[in-house]
């Protein structure tokens, strides 16, 4: 049992956790991530390691169906039945002069202990960070203390640009010589369209992939991805990866099979069982 | 010296009923057909059934025992060379190893070891003689990696010597394969708990959720005064078929659909979490004991029609005999000789299987004949697709200890004491000799155990 130390209420639909794992936190490194189990009836789900503090792991996560949402009911001292990681490979910091970090709703959690990374690396950082609306742009402050540049996007236009990550991408890619690189972690959809921004302007960019996972020790073979018509397992292989050769349309449709399965677990939740 | 007697057979549930639920096919012997059975062996003087198990069960002392009623001697006869009797009498393969070496197989019916065996141990579990006992407290501590039978054969003979012993495990339960690969109906997980649970009682420490090489490397594991390390972290990680399509939904490699449904529970979705999906027909790639337990799981999570395709012969079925002869009878199809060339798809989600005939040529290196291509084509409409075509060692390991010498293909390399390239680092089961058997990875976990205990003894 593993016993949750600290919680907090992001917005609507995230929280943020830290919950006490010595035997995750002792080596893990950013770009590492998780499995939990909430319960003994529960489904193994994988989260970004969002960062380290002694013996407790934090995660941040969106309550996007049962299992999340499920996590989202336990309180500071209640317990999560199993915890087990670092798992994946960690990120590879490239020796670059000046990094943008994209990351949209969520996908600003896993963005951060890397883009945390580049800069203590020597990497000037700009970050761009797009979500729904005005509530949903989380980590702000934490980013705003390290990176150089920032940029927020809302699609509803409630704050910063209006519009999607990949405009201001476009605009910045065009104008400042000095980048040499991109990361983005979203929505598939995001990162498909922003590797096409990169590939546009004949940069190099990482992605970091979330196909559904079991096991995430490479035994199962439910999470992989199909890269430059190479197949690899996101949970051993990556989960970060180069994005110009990702089949992003195959990983949307693998993330999709079990949509009615997850919708039925959800509606039981909610009738509270 | 034949024995004309027949085999005393098993009573086995209903093939219609058994198809459609997990309880256990095959239901034991009772101790009148236990007695009757023991009755056939003629105690060789010089037992060639002995010689071919791969851990020396003392058999013909066993089951002369069985005769004169005695259970717990018995079971205590074999518990001496094997700490899982109720299972191997269940998985063992036996026609190629003890029960195909009985001299009563030459003219007759081999005696039916494993249902013996079976029998005595399942007395065993349910009247508590596991013998828990330690020789003499030893102050060093043993570190296993893994819970299969490989680590659960390691552990027991070290912590038995008095050994301080931990059991580290990546998952969330423990007994590796036992666990999460071979289903209910072969194998029911109470068995496999409480057989752990007697290692627990013995006290072996069992730590699950730890994968090593990722939350502690071997090297952590030494510093924190572990004098030596047994890895048994098995063959987990699945071989491709190498065919278009194989990354369509509906394509499954066994392990994630046997996992699904033995480790997360999904054949009683909704109320366990994990979904599971295959839709009315299924193909399944291969023909070995994976691939009967995936199809036959098919059938019995609600699909209509299932097939195995194999590309050898019916002979060539690496299968144990009795699980391919259960398949048949629980109705699956057997569609031999054909090999899977790729995999049709609408929108990533699976619609067929192009298969291509195959013919018998020459004797490879394995001994069986080498299929050969024909150049004639099936294709047939399916939900879904298993692949089952083999598992390599688990890359963790390696990738994260240094020193750590492999082969190729990803078996561990270890020398005639079971020891790694790295000093005190032994290793056995699957994880050295690529997917095996339940035996014979105890078999190794016992012998690396008897040199760990040389080598912490001279140190
Ligand atoms: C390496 C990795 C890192 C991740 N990091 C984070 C993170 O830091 N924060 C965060 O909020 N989310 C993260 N995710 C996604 C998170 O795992 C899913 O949102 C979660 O599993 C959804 O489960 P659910 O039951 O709440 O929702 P469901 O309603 O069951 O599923 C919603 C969607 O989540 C995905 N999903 C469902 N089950 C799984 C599973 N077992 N494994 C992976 N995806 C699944 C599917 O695409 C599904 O359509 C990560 C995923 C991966 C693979
Ligand atoms: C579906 C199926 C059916 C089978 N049927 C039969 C049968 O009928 N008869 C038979 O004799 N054999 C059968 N086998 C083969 C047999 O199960 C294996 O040969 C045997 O289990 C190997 O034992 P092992 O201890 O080496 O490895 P495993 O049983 O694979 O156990 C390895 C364990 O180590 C854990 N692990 C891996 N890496 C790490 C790490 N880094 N840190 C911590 N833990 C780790 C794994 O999670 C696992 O629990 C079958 C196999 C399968 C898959
Ligand atoms: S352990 Fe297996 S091979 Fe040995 S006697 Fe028992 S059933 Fe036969
Ligand atoms: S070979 Fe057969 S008959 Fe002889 S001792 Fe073994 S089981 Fe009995
Ligand atoms: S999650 Fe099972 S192999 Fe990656």
């Amino acid at each position: 049992m593993y016993k949750i130390i600290d919680k907090q209420t992001i917005n609507k639909d995230i929280d943020y956790m830290k919950v006490e794992a010595p035997l995750v936190a002792r080596n893990a490194k950013p770009g590492h991530f998780i499995i939990l189990r909430v319960d003994e009836d529960g489904e193994r789900i994988p989260l970004t390691i969002a960062g380290i503090d002694g013996q407790n792991v934090d995660i941040i996560y969106q309550k996007m169906g049962y299992s999340t949402q499920l996590l989202g009911q336990k309180e500071i001292g209640d317990t999560v039945a199993d915890f087990v990681g670092p798992l994946g490979k960690a990120a590879h910091i490239r020796d670059k002069k000046h990094v943008v970090g994209v990351a949209g709703g969520v996908g600003a959690a896993p963005l951060l202990p890397q883009l945390k990374a580049y800069k203590a690396a020597g990497s000037k950082v700009t970050l761009i960070l797009g979500a729904r609306s005005k509530d949903y742009l989380i980590l702000k402050e934490t980013y705003e203390q390290f990176v150089d540049n920032v940029i927020y996007t809302t699609d509803d236009g409630t704050f910063g640009e209006k519009g999607l990550v990949t405009e201001p991408l476009e605009r910045l890619l065009s104008e400042d010589e000095t980048i040499d690189h991109v990361i983005a972690i979203g929505p598939v959809i995001m990162m498909k369209f922003t590797v096409q921004v990169a590939l546009k302007h004949n940069k190099s960019i990482d992605v970091s992939l979330n196909p559904i996972m079991i096991d995430g020790t490479g035994m199962c073979g439910n999470c992989r991805v199909s890269i430059g018509g190479k197949t690899y397992f996101a949970c051993i292989d990556g989960p970060d990866f180069e994005g110009h050769e990702v089949d992003f349309d195959g990983l949307m449709r693998r993330q999709s099979y079990y949509k009615d399965e997850e919708h039925q677990c959800y509606l039981r939740l909610k009738d509270g069982k | 010296m034949a024995n004309k007697t027949p085999r005393t057979k098993m009573p086995e549930q209903d093939p219609v009923k058994r198809s459609t639920n997990f309880l256990e096919v095959a239901l034991g012997y009772t101790v009148e057909d236990a007695k009757k059975e023991a009755l056939r062996c003629i105690d060789c003087k010089n037992p060639k059934c002995v010689m071919a198990c791969p851990v020396r069960v003392k058999i013909p002392e066993f089951i002369k025992q069985v005769l004169n009623d005695d259970m717990e001697g018995a079971f205590d006869k074999i518990y001496e060379d094997n700490i899982l009797p109720s299972i191997c009498g269940r998985v063992c393969p036996q026609e190629s190893q003890c029960e195909g070496a009985c001299i009563l197989g030459i003219k007759g019916e081999p005696v039916s070891i494993g249902a013996l065996e079976r029998f005595v141990g399942d007395y065993g579990i349910e009247n508590n003689l596991a013998d828990t006992s330690v020789e003499t407290e030893k102050p060093q501590k043993v570190a296993v990696v893994g819970s299969g039978p490989a680590g659960l054969a390691n552990a027991a003979s070290l912590r038995r010597k008095g050994y301080q012993v931990t059991v580290f495990e990546a998952l969330h339960a423990y007994g590796g394969v036992l666990n999460y690969g071979i289903p209910d109906f072969r194998l029911p997980k109470d068995i496999v708990r409480k057989e752990i649970d007697n290692l627990k009682t013995m006290g072996v420490k069992f730590v699950k959720n730890v994968i090593i090489g990722k939350s502690i490397t071997i090297e952590q594991l030494k510093e924190e005064g572990y004098e030596a390390i047994f890895i048994g972290s098995g063959a987990g990680l699945p071989s491709a078929l190498g065919v278009p399509g194989e990354n369509y939904n509906g394509v499954y490699f066994a392990n994630e659909f046997l996992t699904r449904v033995n480790l997360m529970r999904s054949n009683s979705f909704p109320l366990s979490a994990t979904p599971i999906k295959i839709g009315d027909t299924v193909a399944v790639v291969g023909g070995g004991n994976v691939a009967m337990d995936a199809a036959r799981t098919a059938k019995r999570i609600g699909a209509k029609r299932v097939m195995i395709i194999y590309r050898r012969d019916k002979e060539s079925l690496p299968a144990r005999l009795e699980e391919v002869h259960h398949a048949i009878e629980e109705g699956i199809e057997m569609n031999l000789l054909y090999n899977p060339v790729e995999i049709l798809g609408e929108n990533y989600e699976v619609k067929a299987v192009k298969c291509e005939r195959m013919k018998l040529g020459e004797e490879d290196s394995s001994g069986r004949r080498r299929p050969l291509p024909t150049g004639e084509y099936v294709t047939y409409d399916i939900d879904s697709i298993i692949v089952s075509i083999g598992q390599k060692p688990n890359p963790i390991i390696k990738q994260n200890t240094s020193g750590l010498t492999t082969h190729d293909w990803g078996g561990i390399i270890t020398d005639e004491n079971h020891m790694t390239s790295i000093d005190g680092v032994f290793a056995g089961g699957d994880a050295v000799t690529g997917a095996a058997t339940v035996i014979l990875a105890m078999g190794t976990g016992k012998e690396a155990a008897a040199n760990i205990n040389r080598y912490l003894q001279s140190k």
